[in-house]
């Protein structure tokens, strides 16, 4: 017993810094992260709370849920959701599908080398150009005296703006929030697909497996978690995005982002809290896109290491 | 597998030409702003315009403060979990990413709800102020790309050590933090450093709504009422975001890649 407890003090001494020898001492050792939760909560919890707090609340103070209910009753409100979840639900999953061909053509596809660090390192650059500039620069593109546009017009006689193809509309900014989302998949995939043993593959073929049943069997199931983790993740980045479909298309696109711009400019919705709850339902979507990832993300580390 | 390389080829060449025609095509346009011949006028006309000089001095102020808060905020902070209270990870991991979960316009209605002129803490109060806070939300938001950055450089040194030789020979906290980890983590700070330029330089949505001259209000500005410049602007952009990327990927090749641990 005493000697017991006299290794475990000697052992306290020797792994613990000198000032933590005596038995009591202030958690000074909480100062060293003392500024980073000040901060946080400073400029990031607290906002937000008093958001979240504001849209269970009233003009009079009290606490009611008829803000969230009118999330759902008003007209406009639905539909801008309803716009904001499939921009973000098609830009997600067309990008997460032509993301994943490509890292797999990269990877796997037996392309020379070059191609494949190049592809990362422009997939790097891509997956950051959003905002203010890329609008412009698909205006410049698909815009009514684009580059493309006037080809197809001079060149090849397809007139698609006759033909009532117009960017200006919420598939125009799907094609634009691709820029950034594939690029994103395949920074993010690539990894998980070089993490597929070639192992793996011989051994299906030793036991006479099909590459279809070696993809069906083997791949898909690999992958699946990572690649439906990644769709999440892409489908809250392009939910939260403002800056380029407000360059892209004023705010005549009626989605979340651009309608709590609105609010927040000048209280478009004639009641401030209901723009917290606005704001609220936004952090309840990418929170909740948020959690599947994490969750996605932990089943397919069991694979991927 | 003859046919598996054709398909990686075709499905590279349509991801390329997607990538590729817009930026061909937004170059070709900021050309013709002379009618009939390509020239560089409409670069002419922005590089010369003095409200770009100010937005863009402005916003590359901004974003230097910016890089310099984040650095003072996450280099100590990283630093102390992992020396003495790595049982905090995971919360000070989970706060880092709440700026990707929570929207940026989310967290800038949060300030200027919190942070008005009849608040405790008017920061909108003064023009100063909301500088402040712009610099502030843009740490924020940089938060997670730089709390990544100096936690992976600071897997690769022996943290322990460094501080206990360091305090061996008498060095404080600031010392140590300044001179022994700050100098080791560098090439992971400064890749953390030219992310968070890319973000901020071109920032529209915090910018606008503190607003503040920055160089995103005053794109949008241009888009909304010019035909040629905002394809050379556009081109500008993506340029200043392929040479911080650039630097970030030589710096790569420069980090060490694993600690030379002594167990």
């Amino acid at each position: 017993m005493t000697q017991a407890s006299i290794s475990t003090t000697a052992d306290a001494a020797r792994s613990a810094p000198p000032e933590a020898k005596s038995g009591f001492r202030l958690p000074t050792h909480w100062l060293g992260v003392a500024p980073f939760f000040i901060f946080a909560l400073m400029f990031l919890i607290l906002p937000t709370l008093y958001l979240v707090v504001g849209a269970f609340q009233n003009d009079q103070g009290q606490y009611t849920l008829d803000n969230i209910r009118q999330l759902f009753t008003d007209q406009s409100i639905r539909d801008s959701y309803w716009v904001s979840i499939k921009i973000s639900f098609w830009s997600a999953t067309i990008g997460a599908f032509v993301g994943l061909a490509m890292a797999i053509a990269i990877v796997r596809g037996g392309l020379p080398r070059w191609v494949r660090s190049s592809t990362m390192t422009f997939s790097g650059v891509a997956s950051n150009f959003a905002g203010v500039p890329l609008a412009f620069a698909f205006l410049a593109t698909l815009g009514r005296l684009g580059l493309v546009t006037v080809i197809l017009r001079d060149v090849f006689g397809i007139n698609i703006y006759a033909m009532g193809f117009n960017v200006l509309t919420s598939w125009g900014l799907i094609i634009v929030y691709l820029f950034f989302q594939i690029p994103l998949m395949i920074v993010i995939i690539t990894p998980a697909i070089d993490g597929l043993k070639r192992e793996w593959g011989e051994a299906a073929a030793t036991l006479g497996a099909t590459t279809w049943q070696y993809w069906r069997m083997v791949v898909i199931p690999v992958l699946w978690p990572s690649f439906l983790g990644t769709v999440i993740l892409l489908f809250a980045n392009a939910f939260g995005a403002i800056a380029t479909a407000y360059a892209f298309t004023g705010s005549s696109l009626n989605i979340v982002p651009i309608k709590l711009y609105a609010q927040i400019r000048g209280d478009v919705l004639h009641n401030p809290h209901l723009g917290y709850a606005l704001a609220f339902g936004m952090i309840v979507v990418t929170g909740l896109a948020n959690i599947f990832y994490i969750w996605f993300r932990t089943r397919s580390e069991r694979w991927l290491k | 597998m003859k046919t598996g390389r054709f398909w990686a080829w075709l499905v590279f060449a349509i991801g390329t030409a997607y990538f590729f025609i817009p930026l061909i095509a937004t170059f070709e346009f900021s050309l013709r702003m002379r009618r009939g011949v390509y020239s560089f006028d409409a670069y002419r006309v922005v590089l010369g315009d003095s409200r770009f000089q100010e937005t863009f001095a402005y916003s590359v102020t901004v974003a230097v403060f910016t890089i310099l808060l984040g650095v003072l905020l996450v280099v100590p902070t990283a630093y102390w979990i992992r020396l003495r209270m790595p049982h905090l990870r995971p919360v000070v991991e989970f706060i880092t990413l709440l700026p990707l979960v929570i929207p940026a316009i989310v967290i800038v209605f949060g300030y200027i709800r919190m942070y008005g002129s009849n608040s405790p803490l008017p920061f909108l109060g003064t023009a100063r102020g909301t500088d402040a806070l712009l610099v502030i939300g843009y740490a924020t938001l940089a938060l997670p790309y730089m709390y990544r950055a100096v936690d992976t450089g600071l897997r690769t040194i022996d943290v322990r050590t460094l501080t206990e030789a360091a305090q061996i020979l008498g060095a404080g906290w600031t010392t140590i933090i300044a001179r022994v980890i700050l100098p080791n983590v560098l090439i992971a700070v400064l890749s953390g450093a030219f992310l968070t330029f890319a973000i901020v330089i071109g920032e529209f949505t915090l910018a606008s709504l503190l607003n503040r001259p920055a160089f995103g209000p005053y794109l949008q500005n241009i888009g909304a009422n010019r035909a040629y410049e905002p394809a050379a602007l556009a081109v500008i952009a993506f340029a200043i975001t392929w040479g911080c990327m650039s630097v970030i990927q030589i710096l790569a090749r420069f980090a060490p890649k694993s600690a030379n641990r002594p167990n």
